[in-house]
């Protein structure tokens, strides 16, 4: 293995070839480089693109931190090195490191990967590769890192089950500590054992069984899927004791105190930025939004909390944007408050604070409007849909009068640019459906010039809705290739006004993000096999190759349509149902099915759906009452009684007849059955 | 008030670029708390100018630069300036000095007119290097091509020979010993030697070597 100097005097020789070679040094100012020999875990947390977009990723961040600020533990960054780079560190024999000690990562302990899109995967399994670490799981034995893996695209880590040993299931920033404990017994119990190579193995998978009786923490190789004759699945069995059927992701009760002390590169990169996270999950229930279904459920942080930090973060780290980050801005409980404070606290400070998911209604440009201090900074809003009958399907609703109104108003107060985003391919949408999206782009630019003039200038960004695992659409098929270029090849024919910008989706990355995300196991050979043959950084649009992938589906006999456009039975078993965010299928199959029907469920602060989080974390929430979470207060004693499940649509059908109703009222009545509902399912 | 910072660029920070490099001082301008000056217009920007872009790569022991701050000059020291910026920059800039200027002192780099340079070359490519070094003293002209014009490299090259064994050891002479060469090229607007073309015109390539600013000459 390579020494940290062997690696810096070999890069001495290459770095001035590539581009960027910034990306390739650290030394950054709030990095840190802990004495090897003075703790018993090293972990290298990698974020698979490269460093220019992984540096500012918050969620590596928060366990950089919770990692480094254990005295027995170390953690150091890695980044997939671009195309340049990674043919030279080939050429040059140079393994890859990390940026704080550059030691190789194949020294380390535990790799943790984030993987918070799949087309992230082809770069992970390269990233093994640079690090001489083989890319199979079931080959690696006890001299290899234990390489884990978490992020949203968990919700189905299937097509990634070959590769990654352990795949937490949720929120990191407890479960990396039981992980680590797990971990360093492990290696401590090894000390001076005699063991032949083959015996090694065996040791390994009795430390990856200690991982997978962690909550949370899902180790394919103890679970095994049992296939139907048209290729769905049948069941997936356990095949160890005392590991969890179904995973239920892990959730903390109280958010920690956010990570202040932030990476402050030397180069320019993408996010130039501080981030405080003041919210947690989403109650809207956008039926499309996989994130909004996977996060609940909601916690806040406070206004004081959320200030300070923010505070502390720019003091530590100088930069000229802080980002109040969350999945609906409008919706954390105190917005006017805080946006209110940190005004105040940043005045005259040259500081633009970014404030994103913003809802379309007039306060929202108060909102905007208290914080900015240079304009010319663009206002961006998500309508998602432009007719009536699909705002109800995705259950996003807002007419076409408040989109109207709000953007008038943003262009009346001064900014030029709006954005807006939609989305094309929601289930049954026909072309009339995107008829409207063209119609509410030119309305909008007509009444915004009413206001402020020929000036104003529109940026409409038209992505294609992918159907995603653990959301109520997961039943319904990706719209195909056809379709999709008619819809584009239709809102480029009428939007042509030269202040209106159109932006768009390539079908080959919507179908490559459809069939990765709705995988099974069978896909984990067709994403060794695309990489194989040179698939790698397959979120940039100038680096995918699809015929690559369609290359690799035909030599393992596979179709992609059968992901990707094959309507699901409403009783299919899904490759990720052994797999759960805590949110039940019963309830995501009855959205479905609203969703059909036209039905809207209103914001569940108002009103519980029993989505199935506060059963799941009944205790959680009965040990943190109040304001912290967005779900009901938990009123029963611990051990209620047993209601069948019947009861349970029953229960949310009287709700939905009810939208108005005060949290309270429902806190009181609802409850107790909903807990004993899923006790019967 | 106006203070003019001398200061050394080394380890990771040689591959921060010149752009990067204003953001990164203003950034640590901020961190220790420095009020610093604004210029006007639609897009203000703090008033940092340096005396002269260092190529990526290179390491320096003499970047200067100025900072304008909305202070008043008799309301903070020198010396405190020093601390509290030193302590908010990253490790591998060192500052080695600091004055508070006239704010009508004419900027850096009108005043520039010539840079040192060490360049640490790799014994593969140091075979016969006194004899290639004086062939390029001696040439009465060195066409070269950069970005597509043709310009003359010789009369840039105010002095190059290899560097006296007593010279000061650069810290990051990497790997090997190598063999150091001296170079003082001209830094004027319009006529800028580069010490990769100096190492271009004696077929050695620049990447392989190690450039470190050792001085910035100016008028006066």
């Amino acid at each position: 293995m390579l020494t940290p100097e062997q690696i810096e005097t070999k890069l001495d020789r290459i770095l001035l070839k590539v581009q960027k070679p910034g990306r390739y040094v650290g030394g950054e100012l709030n990095s840190i480089l802990k004495d090897w020999d003075s703790v018993s875990l090293r972990a290298a947390l990698i974020f698979p693109d490269i460093y220019d977009i992984g540096v500012s990723n918050v969620g590596l961040k928060i366990l950089y931190d919770q990692i480094n600020q254990r005295e027995d533990a170390l953690a150091e960054r890695a980044y997939a090195p671009w195309t340049d780079m990674e043919a030279l560190m080939r050429e040059h024999g140079i393994p890859l490191y990390t940026l704080e000690s550059k030691r190789p990562l194949s020294g380390f302990d535990l790799l943790g990967f984030t993987l918070p899109y799949e087309t992230l995967y082809t770069n992970a399994l390269n990233i093994l590769d640079l690090a001489g670490i083989p890319l199979r799981a079931e080959e690696r034995d006890l001299s290899h890192p234990i390489v884990i893996a978490g992020g949203h695209s968990t919700t189905n880590p299937e097509p990634m089950h070959a590769f990654i040993d352990a795949f937490v299931i949720g929120e990191g920033e407890e479960v990396i500590h039981d992980i680590i404990n797990a971990v360093q017994k492990f290696k401590s119990l090894q000390v001076g054992m005699f063991e032949p190579s083959n015996f090694q193995t065996f040791k390994r998978e009795n430390l990856l069984l200690e991982l997978a009786r962690i909550p949370g923490v899902y180790v394919p190789r103890f679970y095994q899927p049992h296939y139907m004759d048209d290729g769905t699945i049948e069941r997936m069995d356990a095949l160890a004791e005392g590991i969890a059927n179904p995973i239920v992701k892990r959730i903390v009760a109280k958010l920690p105190p956010p990570p202040t002390k932030f990476i402050v590169p030397n180069i320019e990169v993408v996010h130039n930025r501080a981030s405080v996270e003041i919210m947690r999950g989403c109650t809207r229930g956008c039926r499309f939004c996989q994130a909004g279904m996977i996060t609940r459920p909601v916690r806040e942080r406070s206004v004081e909390e959320v200030v300070a930090a923010a505070r502390e973060a720019i003091q530590s780290s100088g930069f000229e944007e802080l980002a109040l980050m969350s999945l609906s801005s409008s919706d954390y409980t105190h917005i006017m408050e805080l946006v209110t404070a940190i005004g105040e606290e940043f005045k005259d400070k040259k500081l633009v604070v970014s404030l994103p998911s913003l809802r379309i209604e007039s306060v929202s440009v108060d909102l905007m409007d208290k914080l900015r201090d240079r304009r010319g900074s663009g206002f961006t809003l998500a309508p998602e849909a432009a007719t009536e009958r699909m705002r109800r399907i995705i259950n996003k609703f807002i007419p076409d009068e408040d989109i109207i109104n709000t953007t008038r108003e943003i262009y009346r107060r001064g900014w030029t640019t709006i954005k807006l985003y939609f989305m094309i391919g929601h289930p049954s949408e026909t072309l009339e459906d995107v008829q409207a999206i063209a119609d509410l782009c030119k309305r909008v630019i007509a009444e915004g010039r009413k206001v402020a003039g020929m000036r104003v200038k529109l940026n409409a960004g038209v992505s294609t809705f992918v159907p995603k695992p653990q959301t109520p659409f997961q039943w319904v098929a990706c719209d195909t290739r056809e379709n999709i270029l008619a819809k584009q090849d239709l809102l480029r024919r009428q939007l042509r006004d030269k202040n209106i910008k159109l932006s768009w989706t390539k079908p080959d990355d919507t179908l490559l993000e459809a069939f990765l995300s709705r995988g099974d196991r069978k896909l984990a050979d067709v994403v060794y096999t695309a990489w194989k043959n040179g698939a790698r950084f397959d979120a940039w649009g100038d680096q995918m190759k699809f015929d690559v992938w369609m290359n690799a589906f035909a030599e393992h006999g596979l179709d992609p349509a059968f992901y990707t456009h094959r309507p699901r039975r409403t009783d299919e078993i899904f490759a990720w149902d052994h797999i759960t965010a805590a949110v039940r299928k019963n309830f995501l199959f009855q959205d479905f099915r609203q969703s059909l029907e036209g039905q809207i469920r209103v914001d569940c602060r108002l009103n519980c759906f029993a989505c199935g989080i506060l059963p799941t974390f009944i205790d959680v929430r009965r040990d943190h009452p109040g304001e912290g979470w967005k779900c009901p207060d938990v009123k029963t004693p611990k051990r209620e009684r047993v209601v069948n499940s019947k009861q349970l649509s029953v229960i949310s059908n009287q709700a939905l007849a009810l939208p108005q109703v005060h949290r309270d009222n429902v806190s009181g009545g609802v409850l107790p059955e909903v807990e004993g509902a899923v006790v019967g399912d | 008030m106006r203070i003019r910072l001398t200061f050394s660029k080394q380890g990771a920070l040689r591959y921060t670029g010149h752009l990067d490099l204003h953001t990164l001082i203003e950034r640590a301008a901020r961190r220790a708390q420095l009020p610093l000056a604004y210029s006007q217009g639609f897009h203000p920007t703090p008033k940092i100018q340096l005396a002269s872009a260092l190529p990526l790569g290179f390491s320096s022991r003499a970047e200067m630069m100025d900072i304008w701050l909305t202070t008043e000059d008799s309301e903070v020291s020198a010396s405190k300036l020093r601390s509290d910026l030193q302590a908010t920059l990253p490790r591998d800039i060192q500052i080695l000095d600091i004055q508070i200027v006239d704010d009508r002192a004419p900027a850096l780099q009108t005043q520039l007119i010539a840079s040192e340079y060490e360049a640490t070359i790799p014994d593969e490519h140091a075979s016969n290097l006194t004899i290639r070094l004086a062939a390029l003293v001696d040439a009465l002209s060195l066409p070269r091509v950069r970005r597509g014009k043709t310009y003359d490299l010789r009369p840039l090259i105010e002095s190059l020979a290899l560097a006296p064994p007593s010279a000061p050891l650069s810290r990051n002479t990497g790997e090997g010993s190598g063999v150091r060469v001296f170079m003082r090229l001209t830094a004027r607007e319009g006529a800028t030697g580069r010490p990769e073309e100096v190492l271009s015109a004696l077929d050695i390539p620049p990447e392989d070597v190690r450039v470190e600013r050792t001085r910035l000459i100016f008028q006066g």
